[in-house]
């Protein structure tokens, strides 16, 4: 893999921008979420997207906002990607009433239907049906919508990957599989648990296509998710995307990945997705070193406020654990 | 008043409600036009509305309901079938930890208009996969209601209902059940939950029973009342919500109570049931409370066998006659 990026030619350059900006946003917001979860006032664990940012953003900046994404345990650049509120998040991550979820799911359960966050699941590829699910309904209701669902090497590894692709591609439904290979499933890596080495190539066996890219490079992954876009949008039934990555972080916040050979770390964290991106746009002349540090001003001063709304907020009253288990019960 | 089957009011309370609301629509294995549902609950439905809104699904139990809730998520209205009770199992994750979650988990912005149909039951030597009851397990997960229509009446009103409601419905039927028939009105109706319907009044004991065991309660009432002993006959329709409060005024009445069900008896709903009137109407029992289910054994194959563990009329007679000994 080089540590060169794709061309950008033929795309915007507000759509460049964009891309830049969406990223750091989810570096920032990780980078604060890790700041206030070392002074223990996030509870319970975290799964950082640090180093992974290109997937979701090069994805989600193809869909409209009445698109629907499904999300994981790794979920937080999702969600930011697809046009979650930090603030809201954050709040959610706290366990504060003015979070998403109002303190009910946390950090592995944002969800935010009203820009198509069908939520966050925990459980290793209980999203990709749902997002079956969701393809499914657009098809029936006969709209132009499209579905990513996002998961990780290790769900592809599970039944619910099978199921819901097969599915998907028998019934031609808009959806865009999305499988972030960042080589480790929690401490297992992809070669101790499948024997082939694209992941991407699993496509072929329910008669969809697959491709596997750079998911690293923004631009690499934001044209292929724009032609499965489009596919899903024709009726052209679902796309596999595989995007090659790397967490920068371990498994979970108490994980310091002694797993990983640190000659590998080091290789990855050369082509980390927001430097490769910004020596490029500036390479490209569609930012000044200036412009792309007071975009990073703007954003890092985004997530302190972010921050701030949610360690102001109020938690819930402790009875509120008793609502919402019913839309309503009788 | 017309009679229909069980299985022929399941297939008119569906007929009814794709006809009123575009946004339902089943999936399922072999609920299509080639066999119309294992049991023929869906019948002349796909001539009807269409491939599309009745859907034949590949042997995949978790993406059925997982595609189920997804399209609940998303507006629509799916009704998957699950052609054998005993393979929810297969799709455990998607109801349990998804469907039943999904709105409380994101705060209540979601909710999951799902219902999930499947029969239970044994009696027919189908055998340890084929023919299990397994009321408890759902009822034990908060987020899912569940329905246990007994008669063709109460599963025509009781499935409108279920399409009708905004969380998700495990709506479980009983094989043997199927054949039998009610007097079903030609105007529509619905049946609420967590209303539970007195089959048969009496003043001596309280049973409580669904499904099959409801029928057999009723035969073995006849056979008590010859002998002077009333029975009165509590079908609670659905297990969440439960009417607890017919259930309890009833006993408080007969001061007796016995619990029917056709389950494992460990943990079963008839423990549930059980520990709600000694916590609720203890001071008013004039004798134990008492339980009848099957062993805690798979459902074995050989008439014989199965005839065993299935609580049966007789059974029940000669329990109501234990708790007036």
């Amino acid at each position: 893999m080089s540590v060169n990026i794709t061309g950008v030619s033929g795309i915007e350059e507000k759509t460049l921008t964009y891309l830049f900006e969406k990223m750091l946003e989810i570096r920032r917001f990780e980078e604060k979420v890790w700041d206030l979860f070392g002074r223990n006032l996030i509870p319970g664990t975290l799964h950082l997207y640090i180093g992974e940012e290109a997937t979701a953003v090069g994805v989600c900046a193809n869909l409209r906002v009445d698109d629907y994404i499904t999300s994981t345990h790794r979920g937080h650049g999702h969600c930011i990607a697809k046009g979650a509120k930090l603030d809201r998040m954050m709040a959610e991550l706290l366990g504060k009433k003015t979070g998403y979820c109002k303190g009910k799911g946390g950090s592995m359960h944002v969800a935010d239907a009203s820009v198509g966050i069908l939520g966050a699941t925990a459980v290793v590829g209980s999203g990709i049906p749902i997002a079956v699910g969701a393809g499914l309904s657009c098809k029936l209701r006969k709209t132009d919508q499209a579905v990513a669902c996002f998961f990780g090497d290790g769900a592809s590894n599970q039944g619910t990957f099978h199921e819901a692709l097969n599915m998907a591609a028998l019934w031609k439904l808009p959806v865009i599989f999305v499988c972030e290979n960042n080589l480790y499933a929690m401490g297992t890596r992809i070669s101790r648990a499948a024997a082939i080495k694209n992941l991407a190539d699993r496509a072929g066996a329910y008669g969809m296509l697959g491709v596997a890219v750079d998911g690293n490079d923004v631009v690499a992954v934001y044209k292929a998710a724009k032609e499965a876009v489009e596919r899903a949008r024709n009726g052209d039934g679902p796309t596999l995307i595989e995007c090659k990555t790397y967490r920068h972080k371990g498994h979970s916040r108490f994980d310091p990945a002694k797993y990983r050979p640190s000659e590998e770390v080091r290789e990855w964290m050369k082509k980390d997705p927001i430097l490769r991106f910004r020596k490029k746009l500036i390479e490209e002349g569609i930012l000044t070193e200036e412009e792309a540090d007071q975009i990073d001003e703007r954003i890092t001063k985004a997530a302190k406020a972010a921050a701030r709304f949610a360690l102001e907020s109020p938690y819930p009253e402790p009875e509120e654990a008793l609502e919402d288990v019913f839309v309503k019960l009788r | 008043m017309r009679e229909l089957t069980y299985v022929e009011a399941l297939n008119e309370a569906l007929r009814e409600e794709m006809r009123r609301d575009k946004r339902v629509f089943i999936l399922g294995e072999e609920v299509g036009p080639y066999w119309e549902g294992a049991f023929k609950v869906t019948k002349g439905l796909a001539k009807e509305f269409g491939t599309e809104r009745v859907m034949d699904t590949p042997i995949s139990e978790s993406c059925i309901v997982g595609a189920g809730v997804g399209a609940a998520m998303t507006g629509m209205r799916p009704v998957a079938e699950i052609m054998f009770g005993d393979l929810l199992a297969l799709a455990m994750d998607q109801i349990v930890n998804q469907a039943a979650k999904i709105h409380y988990m994101f705060g209540g912005q979601i909710k999951v208009p799902l219902v999930i149909r499947s029969p239970f039951g044994a009696g027919v030597s189908m055998a340890a996969h084929h023919s299990q009851s397994l009321k408890a397990w759902f009822m034990h997960v908060p987020g899912l209601k569940v329905a246990v229509p007994s008669t063709a009446y109460d599963a025509k009103g009781l499935l409108k209902t279920a399409i009708r409601d905004d969380d998700p419905v495990m709506f479980f039927e009983h094989k043997i059940c199927y054949t039998t028939k009610s007097s079903i009105p030609e105007e529509e109706y619905l049946i609420p939950f967590g209303e539970a319907d007195i089959k048969r009044e009496g003043e001596d004991i309280t049973i409580v029973a669904t499904f099959w065991m409801l029928h057999q309660s009723l035969k073995a009432a006849e056979d008590l009342a010859k002998r002077g002993v009333e029975v009165e006959i509590i079908d609670p329709r659905t297990l969440v919500p439960l009417d607890e409060e017919t259930i309890i005024e009833s006993v408080k009445r007969t001061s007796r109570l016995l619990i029917v069900e056709e389950e494992c008896r460990t943990c079963g709903v008839g423990a549930e049931i059980a520990a709600i009137v000694a916590e609720e109407a203890f001071d008013y029992l004039e004798s134990p409370i008492k339980r009848i289910g099957e062993p805690d054994t798979p459902i074995p194959f050989s008439p014989v066998l199965e005839k065993y563990v299935i609580p049966d009329e007789r059974a029940i007679v000669k329990a109501v006659e234990e708790i007036f000994s």
